[in-house]
């Protein structure tokens, strides 16, 4: 039978089990729009801004494991998911990116709302199409769906210009996506995993480093029978955190430049430092001759380019974590506690993360103390970027995985609230908090609209200290308190601005309210945004400063 | 160090810019970089000669065996492999200096395939050396032109003792 391509994608998506589809429509796309018009089995979430829709897409990822689905018209609309899709890429999201393009024969001419979107996007998706006939269309969908979510997952964008999705061809969905030149490797070479079993019976100071891909492999509950059969702490990167219960004797929290003190110690005092599923990205790190210096190094990875990338790997193991760490498990041998776990408790309790707390004015991080106490930790929390993705990493204590959404890699301010919409579209029953900044949250304030269309009971934190305040911290501290374009000496009352669309909008000021207004905000049926009026002067401790080796944490400042 | 890289990749439009702008996106100058089809038209093989260090290079090898169009990648640098290069170059010949020129020509076994009362052309192949050293012969004459295809490689078959 033929069909369009319009309905040849519908069709194809649907054969993909996509039932959500984000975006915003136009010129380019509007056949598709059309078809989407009589369908019922996929539901579409119109955003405010199609930055949103790829943020969207990509916290609904995150939420539910399985590949977000966004779409947008050629030009403006493809070039506004640019930073959706880059923010998806840094942090192995799966997601497929549909956007319209102008006819076939008008590419290349600077046609109305032409871009070349495959152009722009080549260095932050993992593959992407440019369909010129409409017979390679339903084969597209389904290797771009393939290729986002295996392996190392990642974004693949999908070009569809207007005549190709006008065109027909008879239909049929591939069974199998058969790409020569892409066979992920998921099993671990057996003498490498047998290499990592000798070097943890040997090591006297091991510590397991656990990243977003053992959340994306599946792999908690492999990684705690591993922490637990060999009694070896775990420290969890911003992107593993909820990989490992927070509230275990043996996790020692995030390390890098707003790791805990235990943390970072740990790497640098370790003899075997095994990491799965991360990859020593810059702010874990610091400075890279100083990280380990006493370690022999594992790394456990799917992607190949990721070991010996930028820290030099001793055993590595390519392959999915899951996978390897069930193997591992079946044959380490079984350790009991040591000194080493003797002292790392010991700097645990002696130098915990904490704050000055006050009854005068409220403390960020009591704001997120409180969202975890108020939730008993049972929610979804999804951050922008800066002060407020720091506090709400350390003081909410994460335990299962898939819980804590929020940029790591490409540092996207503006992601938590859109993600935020994602996640509770992909957990309707989750209660999903956005903790936001001031700053952050002004940059997809728009989506309050999306949150009262679709009547999604995101619940919005801010803490707004009136500053970018992580620069404002760094400007602080280094450049001698000179706030360069840091403060909003023009800052709407969010609390009304959250009213005008529709949402329940609250002004906090008294720390003594801050509980109860999070306690309303729980009870409210519906979408509300908490504006905490923050301790502007609060920074984010401890601090490793830029280029410095990890345990040259600064841990407090006057 | 210089290493020279046989990549098969899928023949398709797209996939010069995936590879070159792997390479640019690093900060990483190609020396040269050459593509045609195989014996299989769906496949092509790309020729590429960079230089830097050895980290760096493992990096660039493993980012093109990521890239989806990308079938195999061999950096054949410490094999037995052989290597050709196409050089046409245009020299400044006046007829009385030509019979020097032309036996030049002969010592590299290269062939003169255009000629004007002013200048000959000459064409010549082989490996990096050699072409570097027809060229340092033949500049003294005055060069007008150069054009240089680029390496091609391909492994030696037989690897063993004779």
């Amino acid at each position: 039978m033929e069909l369009t391509g319009a309905e040849i994608l519908i069709e194809s998506l649907k054969r993909e089990g996509v039932d959500i589809l984000f975006g915003i429509p136009g010129g380019a796309v509007i056949s598709i729009f059309d078809r989407l018009y009589d369908e019922k089995e996929i539901r579409f979430i119109l955003v405010r801004h199609e930055q949103a829709a790829a943020h969207a897409a990509d916290g609904y990822a995150r939420a539910s494991g399985k590949t977000g689905v966004c779409i947008a018209t050629s030009g403006p609309g493809a070039t506004n998911l640019v930073t959706g899709i880059a923010t998806a890429y840094m942090d192995s999201v799966p997601l497929v990116a549909l956007t319209g393009q102008v006819g076939t024969p008008m590419i290349g001419s600077d046609a109305f709302q032409e871009a070349d979107i495959t152009g722009i996007t080549r260095p932050i998706t993992k593959h992407s199409y440019l369909v010129k006939d409409v017979r390679n269309l339903a084969r597209s969908v389904k290797e771009a769906f393939h290729i986002a979510s295996t392996g190392r997952p990642g974004p693949v964008l999908i070009d569809l210009p207007v005549d190709i999705v006008r065109a027909s061809t008879d239909f049929t969905y591939p069974e199998k996506a058969e790409i020569r030149g892409y066979r992920p490797n998921y099993d671990g070479h057996p003498r490498q995993i047998k290499k990592v079993a000798e070097a943890i019976t040997e090591a006297k100071r091991p510590v397991i480093c656990a990243g977003g891909g053992v959340i994306i492999s599946g792999a908690a509950k492999e990684l705690r029978e591993l922490a637990e059969k060999v009694q070896t702490p775990v420290i969890t990167t911003l992107l593993g955190l909820g990989a490992f219960p927070s509230d275990h004797p043996l996790s020692l929290g995030m390390p890098g430049m707003h790791g805990t003190y235990y943390a970072n110690i740990a790497i640098t005092e370790c003899d075997l430092l095994i990491s799965i599923g991360a990859r020593f990205d810059d702010r874990v790190t610091g400075k890279v001759e100083a990280f380990a210096p006493h370690a022999k190094i594992v790394h456990i990875d799917i992607d190949p380019a990721a070991i010996s990338k930028n820290v030099a790997v001793d055993i590595p193991v390519v392959g999915d974590a899951k996978r390897i760490l069930v193997e591992l498990n079946r044959i380490v041998k079984k350790k009991e506690r040591s000194e080493w776990n003797e002292r790392l408790d010991f700097l645990k309790r002696k130098y915990p993360l904490q704050y000055e707390k006050s009854d005068k004015v409220i403390k960020p991080q009591y704001v997120v103390e409180q969202i975890y106490e108020a939730t008993k930790g049972e929610a979804i929390i999804t951050t922008e970027v800066g002060q407020n993705q720091m506090w709400a990493a350390q003081y909410f204590k994460y335990s299962k995985p898939r819980s804590y959404i929020s940029s790591g890699g490409l540092g996207t301010m503006g992601y938590g609230f859109p993600a935020a919409i994602g996640a509770q579209i992909a957990r309707p029953d989750a209660i999903v908090f956005d903790i936001a900044g001031d700053g952050s949250f002004q940059m997809n304030i728009q989506e309050l609209a999306t949150v009262v269309q679709y009547k999604l009971p995101v619940k919005v934190a801010i803490l707004n200290n009136r500053f970018l305040g992580m620069v404002r911290q760094w400007q602080e501290l280094f450049f001698n308190k000179r706030y360069s374009a840091t403060f909003f000496e023009a800052l709407p009352d969010f609390a009304k601005v959250a009213e005008a669309y529709g949402v329940k909008g609250l002004s906090i000021t008294d720390p003594k309210d801050v509980r109860a207004a999070i306690e309303e905000a729980i009870s409210t049926d519906g979408p509300v945004v908490l504006d905490f009026h923050v301790d502007w002067e609060e920074k984010v401790f401890p601090m490793v400063p830029a280029g410095k080796a990890i345990n040259e944490m600064i841990e407090r400042m006057a | 160090m210089k290493h020279t890289i046989s990549v098969l990749v899928e023949n398709r439009f797209g996939v010069l810019a995936r590879i070159s702008g792997l390479f640019s996106s690093r900060a990483f100058n190609i020396d040269s970089l050459s593509v045609g089809e195989t014996e299989d038209p769906t496949v092509s093989r790309m020729t590429i000669v960079v230089g830097g260090d050895e980290r760096v290079l493992e990096q660039v090898t493993k980012q093109l065996n990521r890239l989806i169009d990308v079938i195999k990648v061999s950096d054949l640098t410490g094999e037995n492999f052989v290597e050709r290069e196409l050089l046409l170059i245009k020299v400044a010949a006046t007829p009385s200096i030509r019979s020097e020129i032309m036996q030049i020509v002969d010592i590299f076994r290269a062939k003169i395939v255009d000629i004007s009362p002013t200048t000959l052309t000459i064409e010549a192949t082989g490996g990096e050396q050699k072409i570097d050293a027809i060229i340092g012969m033949l500049r003294p004459f005055g060069i007008k032109e150069i054009a240089r295809t680029g390496k091609v490689a391909m492994p030696r078959e037989f690897r063993g003792k004779v």
